[in-house]
């Protein structure tokens, strides 16, 4: 059994506590079936990078924003943007290339897309969205609001160029952005040793910059909610950028197709065993917030909830041929052929 | 009209668009404090201040970056390049970003945005610092690319750009900066997508932009002392192209030579020859001709240099070509 601890006291109320389960259930049970849809039917195409694993790292920080902050993340971003409220509909539409999937059949996995939730999307070139998201705080400080936007990058992204240029900038601006970097420990199949000269990135992503680090185990949903809020309040203040290292784990392999032989299976079952969801479910047991049986009703929930998105999905119509002129412009699209 | 120049009627463009809306703002390397290095930004600082107009450090990616998330938040940033030989260090963010931002969230995004800077052959500046980057970026749904060629176009398509909701390339050439000519004053918009016949003419058509107009223009008056009428078509717009101007001129010249800075292989030329052709095949009484930069690196020597570009000469040889005299 996952083992009931969490380094942080309470920093929520029963009620967030247990949406912030539930969301953690649905990004799992989201990613398991679509990962069959794939396998199975060839319902899904191309790239499928999975988050099993991290949900504590986008639940907790995100469930203690505001709703009109921005959330920016990689390629891995189905947890982000069901975390922020996406509807397990629009992204399962989206997997299948439906009208009706959240970036309307363009994006695809690695390019979730949610304006009315601030999600700023998913990105699939590493490092490339960390400026994205300096510019956005830079826009929310150049109009004197008190919005901040949070940006998640795997520790693989440590090592582009784009991203030092875009803290350098963030904390000689001193603009409301908080960087979180998910560290899972492997890029795509190359561990942070084989690839990173210092190995305390703090001191590259934050020291460097003389911005504040501070690195947590991600895995602890409540430490991430309340390190998040206070970064979150500093950078709402005019204090300037944070930098997260959030240690967490992937269960899966980087996408679909990588059978994870770089690392040993010891290493993954032994992940498992503290799975966080189920470490965050033991810990609201002991507070006596939630019982067995309710949490199995949440799980019965959920799967409904996914069954019915994959339905919705399914019947959803694919984009017509004539919308491959969509939405490339905001002027009417003149195709140079 | 006053006359001024291309480097002031560019400023004169950013003053007002950002006299008028206040989410217009200009960041790039030296463009406050030391008035840009070409001097396009002089005076903006002091008119605008510092949270408008914006040192970077030397971070091309970055900041071309930070303004394309800005754009996407709502704000109408002005990004300079020094050079555009310097935006090949930023191009995964406007190719990758920009363009593609607006396509793969489903029409959520938009990125009102303009790159701009000087491009081009100024001489003596060698490989590194020569580019012409055009070919590459009108290569690309999503973004907008624009060359003026004299002052007055310089004001009025900058203008446009800014004004527009698509990411703009908007490329300057270094030697046009001190070159003088009427442009008017205050509201000025030329229309994105739309080229200028910059001389009428009935024999052959012209196909220029940007710097080489001159050259081009400079050649007709040699033609029609030859007794050839050569009708010169700025093009202003690369992307989208104005392909019915082209046609119309065509359909009443049926020649046409290309004149370009670029290399030729894969260039701007190509592009509208195969469009061309492939409409209007039967109206050509010759083949379309393409007068390019000679296919090499650019040479620091100024001899070599010259050498490569299209010349009077050139452009006089290749018209005698397609007219047959």
């Amino acid at each position: 059994m996952a083992q009931a601890k969490t380094e942080a006291k309470p920093v929520v109320n029963r009620t967030q506590a247990l949406v912030w389960l539930r969301q953690m259930m649905l990004i799992r049970r989201f990613e398991e079936r679509a990962e069959m849809l794939y396998q199975k039917g060839n319902k899904i195409g191309g790239f499928f990078h999975q988050y099993s694993g991290q949900e504590p790292v986008a639940v907790g920080s995100i469930g203690v924003l505001r709703e009109d902050d921005y959330i920016i993340t990689a390629y891995r971003d189905h947890g982000h943007a069901l975390a922020r409220g996406m509807s397990a509909r629009a992204g399962m539409s989206e997997l299948l290339g439906k009208v009706t999937g959240c970036s309307r059949g363009k994006g695809g996995s690695m390019h979730f897309f949610d304006v009315e939730k601030g999600f700023l999307g998913g990105h699939a070139i590493v490092g490339s969205h960390v400026p994205l998201a300096t510019g956005v705080a830079f826009a929310l400080k150049y109009r004197g609001e008190d919005r901040v936007c949070v940006c998640y990058f795997g520790e693989g992204a440590i090592n582009q160029g784009s991203v030092h240029e875009a803290l350098n900038m963030a904390a000689l601006w001193k603009l409301p952005v908080i960087y979180i970097v998910e560290n899972n420990q492997y890029a795509m199949g190359t561990s942070l040793e084989r690839s990173t000269a210092v190995l305390d990135l703090r001191l590259r992503g934050a020291t460097a910059y003389g911005i504040p680090g501070i690195t947590i185990n991600g895995n602890d949903i409540e430490l991430m909610a309340k390190t998040t809020r206070e970064a979150a309040n500093r950078a709402r203040g005019g204090e300037g950028p944070t930098f997260i290292e959030a240690k967490t784990y992937r269960y899966k392999g980087h996408s679909i197709s990588d059978p994870g032989k770089y690392r040993l299976r010891e290493e993954l079952d032994s992940a498992m065993k503290n799975d966080p969801i189920m470490v965050y479910q033991n810990v609201l047991k002991q507070r006596g917030w939630i019982d067995e049986e309710t949490a199995d009703k949440m799980r019965d929930e959920i799967k409904t909830e996914v069954e019915e998105a994959i339905a919705f999905a399914e019947h959803s119509e694919p984009p017509s041929l004539d919308q491959l002129y969509e939405d490339i412009t905001v002027a009417p699209f003149i195709p140079q052929e | 009209m006053p006359l001024i120049s291309y480097r002031e009627a560019l400023n004169q463009a950013m003053t007002e668009e950002m006299e008028r809306d206040d989410r217009v703002f200009i960041m790039g390397e030296e463009v406050a404090q030391y008035d840009g290095a070409y001097k396009v930004s002089q005076g903006m600082l002091k008119k605008f201040g510092a949270r408008r107009v914006i040192d970077t450090p030397i971070s091309e990616e970055g900041f071309a970056g930070i303004g394309i998330g800005a754009a996407m938040a709502g704000l109408r940033p002005v990004i300079e390049f020094m050079t555009f030989s310097f935006s090949l260090v930023a191009i995964d963010q406007i190719v990758n970003n920009a363009a593609n931002m607006r396509y793969m969230s489903g029409g959520q995004f938009a990125v009102p945005i303009v790159f701009r800077g000087s491009s081009g052959m100024a001489g003596c500046l060698a490989a590194t610092h020569s580019h012409r980057l055009e070919a590459w970026y009108a290569h690309i749904p999503g973004l907008t690319v624009m060359m003026p060629a004299t002052p007055a176009d310089a004001k009025g398509m900058l203008k446009s750009a800014i004004r527009s909701d698509d990411p703009v390339i908007f490329m300057e050439h270094e030697v046009l900066y001190p070159e003088r000519g009427e442009v008017p004053a205050g509201e000025h918009l030329v229309p994105i997508g739309k080229a200028d016949i910059k001389r009428p003419g009935s024999d052959v058509t012209l196909i220029t932009y940007s710097r080489s107009l001159k050259t081009t223009l400079a050649a007709a008056t040699q033609l029609a002392d030859e007794g050839i009428s050569a009708e010169v078509i700025d093009l202003r717009t690369i992307r989208p192209l104005d392909l019915d101007t082209l046609l119309h001129s065509i359909i009443k010249t049926h020649r046409a030579v290309i004149i370009e800075e670029d290399w030729p292989y894969c260039g701007v030329g190509a592009g509208i020859a195969d469009r061309v052709t492939q409409r209007v095949f039967d109206e050509l009484d010759a083949p379309i001709r393409r007068v390019a930069t000679k296919d090499a690196p650019v040479p620091y020597n100024r001899a070599l240099e010259d050498s490569m570009l299209p010349s009077v000469p050139r452009i006089v040889a290749a018209v005698h070509d397609v007219v047959y005299r």
